[in-house]
């Protein structure tokens, strides 16, 4: 996914930024691909409607936040309460924002709502590479764009797989492909751990994740965030020298 | 209430737009706000620690306490040694697709390994 060596022809089309864009977001796809189905076969289960499990994924867009509000759902919680842990679930998303604040600024508001609304967990990771990397190549947005209509388009087309063809595998949900999402993000976490605080970083991020993990509406995922990105900050100046490219 | 010949109860259409909205103005909030001022260069810093520490807080605990909050670190533990073979393979071929490929592979067989036994 990470690729120094990308040969920099300079001006690039938009459209094969796009599909590159596409391109490179193909694992993470293949990755969200069991996530989806199970969404969407486990609706009938949680009383959640035709309708409205769709409408999640049509206008939601963000897998964590639609299983925590489905399980939710199924124990019999009331909406504003579901809505109130969805915005806790997906308060990391505020990270990624200000992290693209710098690579969306020359960009008009239309362009900017649009690449803000898919601002999911894979998108984000790998538009941000391509941003990081030092190239003069122009349009980088496109490959932004292709990356998140194609977790886009996969994420509606698993949820009405689920929905539908699901139902004649009602145990889908116990085959544990909910594994496909660790996995996946393991994937993306490894090739940042080349420095000694990104080390520290991940390593912080992990134990508190678990220490925190008791806290209500996991918010123990936003404490264990900022104590691994606090530790990283912290590391740099203990150890100076080489610094964090990506 | 009947939206384009699909019914949807009205609690759920509050939920879902309630939903909605509020994943939005969480991913959008920062490009307005940021026009007014410039982060302080420490934060920046830390920003670059987002993508691998987020996702750091999201695995670990998927992978230890699978089943909620009983942390589960026994070689029994299937999401375990998936994640380990994820992190092995990660490491060695760096290969993203291949990293998920092959841990949902090894994964699955311990799954079923330790559902036999």
């Amino acid at each position: 996914m990470i690729r120094p060596d990308t040969p920099s022809p300079g001006r690039r089309s938009n459209l094969s930024l796009f599909f590159e864009g596409a391109k490179d977001t193909f694992p993470l796809v293949v990755g969200a691909i069991p996530f989806g189905i199970i969404f969407g076969s486990l609706a009938d289960t949680a009383g959640l409607s035709f309708g409205a499990t769709m409408g999640m994924s049509i206008f939601v867009f963000a897998g964590a936040s639609q299983f925590v509000a489905m399980s939710l759902m199924a124990s019999g919680t009331a909406w504003p309460m579901i809505i109130l842990t969805t915005f806790v679930v997906n308060l990391r998303h505020m990270l990624y924002g200000a992290t693209m604040v710098p690579f969306y600024k020359a960009l008009n508001p239309v362009w900017k709502m649009v690449l803000a609304f898919g601002l999911t967990d894979e998108t984000f990771a790998v538009a941000v590479n391509r941003y990081n990397q030092n190239d003069d190549i122009r349009g980088k947005q496109y490959y932004n764009l292709g990356s998140m209509i194609f977790m886009y388009l996969n994420w509606n087309l698993c949820t009405f797989m689920g929905l539908t063809a699901g139902k004649a595998f009602p145990e889908i949900s116990r085959w544990g492909l909910d594994f496909a999402m660790p996995a996946t993000f393991i994937g993306i976490v490894i090739p940042y751990l080349v420095t000694k605080p990104m080390w520290a970083s991940v390593v912080t991020a992990g134990t508190v994740s678990i220490l925190a993990g008791g806290l209500p509406h996991k918010l123990g995922l936003m404490v264990a965030a900022l104590a691994g990105v606090a530790v990283g900050v912290v590391c740099e100046k203990v150890f100076p020298g080489k610094k964090e490219a990506a | 209430m009947n939206l384009f010949g699909v019914n949807i109860p009205f609690h759920e259409i509050y939920m879902v737009s309630g939903m909605a909205l509020v994943t939005f103005a969480i991913r959008y909030l920062m490009f307005p706000v940021s026009g007014r001022f410039k982060f302080p260069e420490l934060f920046e810093q830390g920003l670059r620690y987002v993508p691998p520490v987020v996702l750091t807080a999201i695995i670990v605990p998927s992978v230890l306490m699978p089943n909620g909050s009983p942390l589960n670190l026994s070689f029994t533990n299937p999401y375990l040694i998936g994640a380990l073979a994820a992190c092995a393979m990660g490491g060695v071929f760096r290969n993203l697709l291949l990293t998920i490929v092959m841990s949902m592979a090894v994964f699955l067989g311990a799954q079923w390994v330790f559902a036999m036994g």
